[in-house]
C-alpha cells in the first residue's frame, strides 16, 4: 500500500472485495436498466444510489469498535424484536398482514434487520458463555429461544423466506459455536420426519402449492409453475454469450415474473448468458471467501462468529435465490443480494458486509480501540 | 440425561471445532457454487436449443390470416358476392374466465341491443369451446378501438380487422349464392384445418358458397407478431399475405337477377330466365328470401322467428325445390308431341265446355265452350277439350317422351345443393310406383298438366327455351367464353313454327294473355299461361279466399317470337291464377331488352309494396325486434335450417280422378306417397277446375 499517495482511510478498505462488488452492482444496474425497457427509472438509478449510500454506511459501520458491537448486541436484538411485534400488532389492527413500518422517510422491514441481528445476538451469547457449558443445555436453550421468537413473528406475517433466513443464520452460528455435532444431525433427522407433517399442516396453501409445483413445474405451466418455467426458459435461452444487452424477450415481454427483483438473475442470464452468470457466481465466491477468511483469521470468539454468521447470511440469500431461479428450489420470495432491486435487501446485505469489514478492521487493531 | 451431559469443553477445543466446521461450511459453499455453475451450464448450454425454442414460441405468436374469399361474379364481372373490409369482435369461449362479466362489458362497449346479447348467449351455449363466436362485425372504428384497448381485461375476446362477405343485392341472390357462416363442429371434425377455427373465418353454408367452397376458399396468410405475456402485440415481425380464393364467374346477369327477385314483390314465387342460344341461366330468383348478409353471423332469434312465421317459406329455393303441377304450360309441348305423332294441325274438335271420357265428364275451363278448336286455337285459347280429345287418340307415351325431351322430369348437372326433379307420369311409371294400371283419365289429367305431373320452375324455363330454339339446351350456370353450340332436338322446324305462332297469339293474338305483351312495338313475346289448382272446387274457387287455397299461377315465354333470344318461366305460388305470373314475366323480359323501361315500372310497384325486398326485410326485422326483443324462441340447429329447404313430404293419398263434379265414386289408392318428392298436398281435379 502506498500510504504516501492514498489517504489511509481509503487505502485501508478491502478493495479486492469492494471492486468486484461494485462490478456486480453495476451489472445489476445494467440489468435493471434493461428490465425497465432501457431506462434509468425506476430501478437502475435508485439501485446505484442505494448502493452508494449503503456503502458509505457500511464503511461507517466498519469503523465502530468491537466493544460497541458487543455492548449493542442485546439491545439491538431487543429493539428489532419489539419492532417485529409492533408490525404484527399494526397489521392486526389494520386488518391484514403487514411486514413494514412506515417511518415517513422510508419503509422499514424489521424482519430484514433481524437477519444480521440474530447473528449479532448469538455471537455475543456464545462469546459470554463459558466454554465448559457450551455443549450443555445451557448453551442450547437460550440460543434456541433467541432464534425462535423472531422466527415465529416473521413466520406469522407470513414470510417464510425471511423466517428461514433467520433460522439459517442463527443455526449456522450455533453450529460454528461448537455445539455437539450430533445435535445438528438429530435436528436434521427430525426435520426430515416433521417436514412432511408441517408441509400439510403449517404451510399456507400458496406455500404448499409452490412446493408441489417445484416438484413438477410442467404440471401447471400457466399457473404457479409459470414462474419456474419462464425463469428456466430465460436462463436457458441465453446460451453462453446471451442474447445481448437489451434483447431479453422473456423479461421485456413480461413472460418473466418479477424480472427486477426475485428473478433478476434470470433477466441477467438471458441477456448476458452463462458468462454473466459465472461472473455473478465469481463475485459472490470472492465476497463469501473473504468473509470466511476474515472469520477464520479472527482470534476472538465474538469476531469469528460474527463475521462467519454475516457471510453465511449473505450466502443463504445467494444460494436460495439462485437455486430457485434455476429450478432447484421452490419459489420463495428471496432476492439476490446486490442485484435485485429493493432497499431492504440492499440494506441487510450491506450491514452484513459492513460488519465483516468491521471485523476485518479489528484484526489490524486487535485492541478494538479504533 | 446423557444428551446434555457436559463433556470436557475448553476454549481451545471450541476454537478447534470452529476451524474445522468453518472449513466444512466453506467446502459446502464451494460445492453449492459448483452445483449452481453446472446447473447454469446445463440450462444454457446443454438445453439451450430447447429453451431458445420455447422462448421464441413465447415471444412470437403465429396467427392465421383468413384468406379473402373468392368473389362470385355475374356474367359481366360485377360481384354478386364480394368482400368488404370489416372491424369485428369475436370471443373464444374456452378462454373466457368470467363469461357473464365479459359479455356485460362487451355489450356496454359495443352498445349491443338486448336481442343481440340474447343471440350471443344462445350461440355461446351451443359453441364448442375452441371455435370463435362472433360478437359483432361491421363495427365502426370508435367501438372497435374501445374494445381493443381493453383487451387485457377481457380474456377470450379477440378483435380483428379483416374482411367479411358482402352481397350487394342481399336477398335477391340469397337462394342462388347461399351464405357463409362460422364452421360448425362437424365441419371442423371433417377437415381438421386450423383455419376453420380462426376467428373471423367463414365457410359456405348453402348454395354456390357451399358447392364451390374449395375454390372460393384460397390459402390463408400468416402473421408473425411479437406479443407480451398479456397478449398485447408489440410489433409485426413478418407477414405472409393470404392467397385469395378463385373467383367464380356465373352466367347470371346480376342486374337481371336483382330485377327478377324484386319484381316478384310480395308474392311467393320463382323466376328463371335463360339464354335461348346457349342455355345459360341468366337469372334464377326465388322469393321471399333471406338476407345472406345478416346470416353470416349466425341465424339470430328474430331472424328465425321471421322465417318461421312466414308462410311463404323463405328458406326454400323454389326454383329447384318447388314442385308444382305445370297446368296449361305443358300444352305447347303436348301439341308438339301430337304433331310428331302425325296429327294435322288443322284437325279440329268441337268444344262444348266438356268432354265425356268413359262415364265421367271432364270440363273445359271455359264452361261455355270454345266451339270448333284446331291446334292453334287449342293453345292460344288453352282449350282443355282439344287436348282431352286428341290425347286419347295419341296416347300418353309420346306425350311423356316429348315432356322428357323438353326437360321436364329431368335433373340437370348444375352446381346447386339440391334439385327436386318432379314427375313426368306415364303408364310404366304408374305401374312401378303404385302397381296400378294407367287409366284413360290419367292421360286426360296429364295432358293439361295436372294429375301426377310435377315440375320445378327451372324445368319449365328449360322447356320454354327448347320449345323456342328447337335445340337441346342444357342449363348452365358457370360462365365460359367458348360455349359449345347445343345440338338440335331434331324437331322439324315447321312444327316449331306452328307452336311459335300459336304461343305468340296467346299474347299478341286472340289469346289468353294480352296484358303480357311487351311495351315495345318491334319485339313480340310468345308465351303460354298456366293455372294449377291447389284445392278442389269444393274447398275454394282458387281465386280468392285463403291464400293457401289459391291456385298457382304459371307463365312460360320467350322473345322475340320470330327469333327467340331469351326464355323466361315464372311461378307464383297461390297467385290465384296465371294472371299473377305473366305480368312478372313480361317485365322481366322487358328488362332484357329495355332495362330503363322495366325499372320504371318496378319503382312504381315498390312504392306500393313499401320499398325493395331488402328494405322490407329490414323493416320487418325492426318490427319483430321491437315486438319480441330477446324473447323470440331460440333458433334451431343448423341442420334444422337446412331441412326447411326440403319440400314437405306429402302424407295425403293422391286422388286419381275428377272430384268435382263427382260423376261417380273414385277408387283411392290406399298407399300414401312417401318416397317421391312431390308438391304440397295437391288435390287433383281436372274438369271444371282448370280455369285459365
Amino acid at each position: 500500500m502506498n500510504r504516501s499517495i492514498v489517504p489511509e482511510t481509503i487505502a485501508r478498505q478491502p478493495w479486492h472485495v469492494l471492486i468486484p462488488l461494485a462490478g456486480l452492482v453495476s451489472l445489476g444496474a445494467a440489468v435493471l436498466y434493461s428490465a425497465a425497457g432501457g431506462s434509468l427509472q425506476p430501478y437502475a438509478l435508485s439501485h446505484v444510489l442505494r448502493f452508494c449510500v449503503f456503502l458509505v454506511a457500511a464503511i461507517t459501520l466498519s469503523r465502530i469498535p468491537r466493544e460497541f458491537f458487543r455492548m449493542a448486541a442485546y439491545p439491538a436484538y431487543g429493539a428489532i424484536l419489539v419492532l417485529l411485534i409492533l408490525v404484527e400488532l399494526l397489521g392486526a389492527v389494520g386488518g391484514g398482514s403487514q411486514r413494514w413500518l412506515n417511518l415517513g422517510f422510508m419503509t422499514l422491514q424489521p424482519s430484514e434487520l433481524m437477519k444480521p441481528g440474530i447473528v449479532l445476538a448469538l455471537a455475543r451469547f456464545y462469546e459470554s458463555l463459558p466454554a465448559s457449558i457450551t455443549a450443555s443445555w445451557r448453551g442450547l436453550v437460550p440460543a434456541g429461544l433467541l432464534i425462535a421468537m423472531p422466527a415465529f413473528f416473521v413466520m406469522i406475517q407470513p414470510d417464510l423466506g425471511t423466517a428461514l433466513a433467520i433460522c439459517f443464520g442463527g443455526g449456522m452460528t450455533m453450529f460454528l459455536a461448537g455445539l455437539p455435532l450430533w445435535w445438528f444431525l438429530g435436528v436434521a433427522g427430525s426435520l426430515a420426519v416433521i417436514a412432511p407433517v408441517a408441509f400439510f399442516t403449517l404451510l399456507h396453501d400458496y406455500q404448499r402449492n409452490r412446493v408441489l409445483v417445484f416438484m413438477d413445474p410442467e404440471s401447471d405451466p400457466l399457473g404457479t409453475g409459470y414462474h419456474i418455467t419462464q425463469s428456466k426458459i430465460a436462463i436457458g435461452s441465453g446460451g453462453f454469450f446471451g442474447k445481448g444487452f437489451g434483447n431479453g424477450s422473456q423479461s421485456h415481454l413480461d413472460y418473466l415474473p418479477e424480472s427486477h427483483t426475485d428473478f433478476v438473475f434470470a433477466t441477467m442470464s438471458e441477456e448476458w448468458g452463462m458468462l454473466g452468470g459465472l461472473f455473478v457466481l465469481l463475485v459472490f465466491a470472492i465476497i463469501l471467501f473473504w468473509g470466511l477468511r476474515v472469520a477464520r483469521n479472527s482470534t476472538d470468539r465474538f469476531s469469528s462468529l460474527l463475521a462467519a454468521g454475516m457471510a453465511l447470511t449473505i450466502f443463504f440469500y445467494v444460494a436460495i435465490n439462485l437455486m430457485m431461479v434455476m429450478g432447484l428450489a421452490p419459489v420463495v420470495g428471496i432476492p439476490l443480494p446486490f442485484m435485485s432491486h429493493g432497499g431492504s435487501s440492499m440494506m441487510t446485505n450491506m450491514i452484513c458486509l459492513g460488519t465483516i469489514m468491521a471485523v476485518s478492521r479489528w484484526q489490524r487493531r486487535p485492541s478494538g480501540l479504533g | 440425561m446423557s444428551l446434555f451431559r457436559p463433556r470436557h469443553v475448553s476454549m481451545a477445543t471450541l476454537r478447534n471445532s470452529f476451524d474445522r466446521r468453518s472449513m466444512v461450511i466453506g467446502g459446502v459453499q464451494a460445492g453449492i457454487g459448483i452445483l449452481l455453475a453446472s446447473r447454469l451450464g446445463y440450462l444454457s448450454i446443454a438445453q439451450n436449443e430447447k429453451y431458445k425454442l420455447e422462448s421464441e414460441s413465447n415471444r412470437v405468436n403465429l396467427s392465421l390470416i383468413p384468406p379473402r374469399r373468392g368473389w362470385i361474379l355475374d356474367r359481366r364481372g360485377s360481384p354478386l358476392a364480394s368482400n368488404r373490409a370489416d372491424f369485428r369482435v369475436d370471443v373464444i369461449p374456452d378462454r373466457m374466465t368470467n363469461e357473464g362479466q365479459t359479455i356485460g362489458e362487451l355489450a356496454r362497449l359495443l352498445r349491443m341491443q338486448p336481442v343481440d346479447v340474447q343471440d350471443l348467449r344462445d350461440k355461446l351455449e351451443k359453441s364448442h369451446g375452441f371455435a370463435p363466436v362472433e360478437v359483432m362485425s361491421g363495427l365502426d372504428w370508435e367501438r372497435f378501438a374501445a374494445v381493443s384497448v381493453r383487451l387485457p381485461d377481457l380474456p377470450g375476446v379477440v378483435t380483428q380487422r379483416g374482411f367479411s362477405r358482402f352481397y350487394p343485392t342481399g336477398p335477391s341472390v340469397g337462394h342462388l349464392v347461399g351464405y357463409v357462416g362460422a364452421a360448425s363442429a362437424e365441419e371442423y371434425e371433417k377437415e381438421r384445418d386450423p383455419l376453420l377455427v380462426t376467428p373471423g373465418y367463414k365457410v359456405g353454408k348453402d348454395g354456390l358458397e357451399k358447392i364451390f367452397e374449395k375454390d372460393l376458399r384460397g390459402y390463408p396468410g400468416a402473421r408473425r407478431v411479437e406479443v407480451t405475456a398479456g397478449g398485447r402485440v408489440v410489433r409485426d415481425l413478418e407477414t405472409r399475405e393470404d392467397m385469395p380464393g378463385k373467383p367464380i364467374k356465373l352466367t347470371i346477369d346480376g342486374p337481371l337477377q336483382d330485377y327478377a327477385a324484386r319484381r316478384i314483390g310480395l308474392e311467393s314465387g320463382a323466376v328463371v330466365a335463360m339464354d335461348c342460344h346457349t342455355g345459360e341461366v341468366l337469372a334464377m330468383a326465388s322469393m321471399p328470401s333471406y338476407d345472406p348478409n345478416s346470416f353470416s353471423d349466425g341465424i339470430g332469434r328474430i331472424e328465425w322467428k321471421m322465417l318461421a312465421d312466414d308462410d311463404h317459406v323463405p328458406l326454400r329455393n323454389k326454383v329447384l325445390r318447388g314442385l308444382y303441377p305445370p297446368g296449361s304450360t305443358v300444352k305447347p309441348m303436348v301439341a308438339l308431341s301430337f304433331l310428331e305423332a302425325g296429327l294435322h294441325p288443322e284437325e279440329s274438335v268441337f268444344c262444348g265446355g266438356g268432354l265425356r271420357v268413359g262415364n265421367r265428364v271432364f270440363h273445359c275451363w271455359n264452361r261455355r265452350g270454345h266451339g270448333q278448336v284446331n291446334m292453334a286455337k287449342g293453345i292460344y285459347q288453352s282449350c282443355d277439350v282439344y287436348f282431352y280429345h286428341f290425347a286419347q287418340r295419341i296416347g300418353m307415351d309420346p306425350i311423356a317422351a316429348m315432356a322428357r325431351r323438353l326437360g321436364l322430369g329431368q335433373e340437370f348437372k348444375l352446381p346447386v345443393v339440391g334439385q327436386s326433379y318432379g314427375t313426368v307420369p306415364d303408364p310404366a311409371w304408374k305401374k312401378r310406383k303404385y302397381g296400378k294400371d294407367w287409366a284413360i283419365y290419367d292421360t286426360v289429367n296429364a295432358t293439361i298438366g295436372q294429375g301426377y305431373f310435377l315440375v320445378n320452375p327451372l324445368q319449365q324455363a328449360v322447356m320454354a327455351s327448347r320449345l323456342a330454339s328447337g335445340l337441346n339446351l342444357v342449363p348452365s350456370m358457370l360462365f365460359t367464353d367458348k360455349a359449345k353450340p347445343a345440338p338440335t332436338l331434331g324437331i322439324p322446324q315447321e312444327h316449331l313454327d306452328i307452336i311459335h305462332k300459336a304461343m305468340s297469339d296467346v299474347v299478341n293474338g286472340p289469346g289468353t294473355a294480352h296484358r303480357a305483351a311487351l311495351p315495345m312495338k318491334d319485339i313480340l313475346l310468345a308465351g303460354k299461361t298456366g293455372t294449377a289448382q291447389v284445392v278442389g272446387l269444393n274447398v275454394g274457387n282458387g281465386k280468392g279466399g285463403l291464400w293457401k287455397h289459391r291456385d298457382h299461377g304459371h307463365f312460360i315465354c320467350f322473345a322475340p317470337a320470330d327469333k327467340p333470344r331469351y326464355a323466361v318461366a315464372v311461378v307464383v305460388e297461390h297467385g290465384g291464377g296465371s294472371g299473377a305470373a305473366y305480368p312478372i314475366a313480361r317485365d322481366v323480359m322487358t328488362y332484357l331488352f329495355d332495362p330503363n323501361k322495366a325499372v320504371e315500372v318496378l319503382h312504381g310497384y315498390e312504392k306500393e309494396w313499401g320499398g325493395t325486398a331488402q328494405q322490407r326485410l329490414d323493416a320487418k326485422y325492426r318490427a319483430y325486434s321491437q315486438a319480441y326483443g330477446g324473447g323470440a324462441p331460440a333458433p334451431p340447429s343448423e341442420e334444422k335450417v337446412e331441412a326447411a329447404d326440403q319440400p314437405p313430404a306429402t302424407n295425403q293419398p293422391i286422388v286419381s280422378g275428377p272430384q268435382t263434379p263427382p260423376p261417380e265414386p273414385v277408387a283411392l289408392p290406399s298407399t300414401p306417397v312417401t318416397a317421391e318428392p312431390s308438391a304440397p298436398a295437391i288435390t287433383l281435379s281436372p274438369p271444371g277446375g282448370n280455369p285459365q
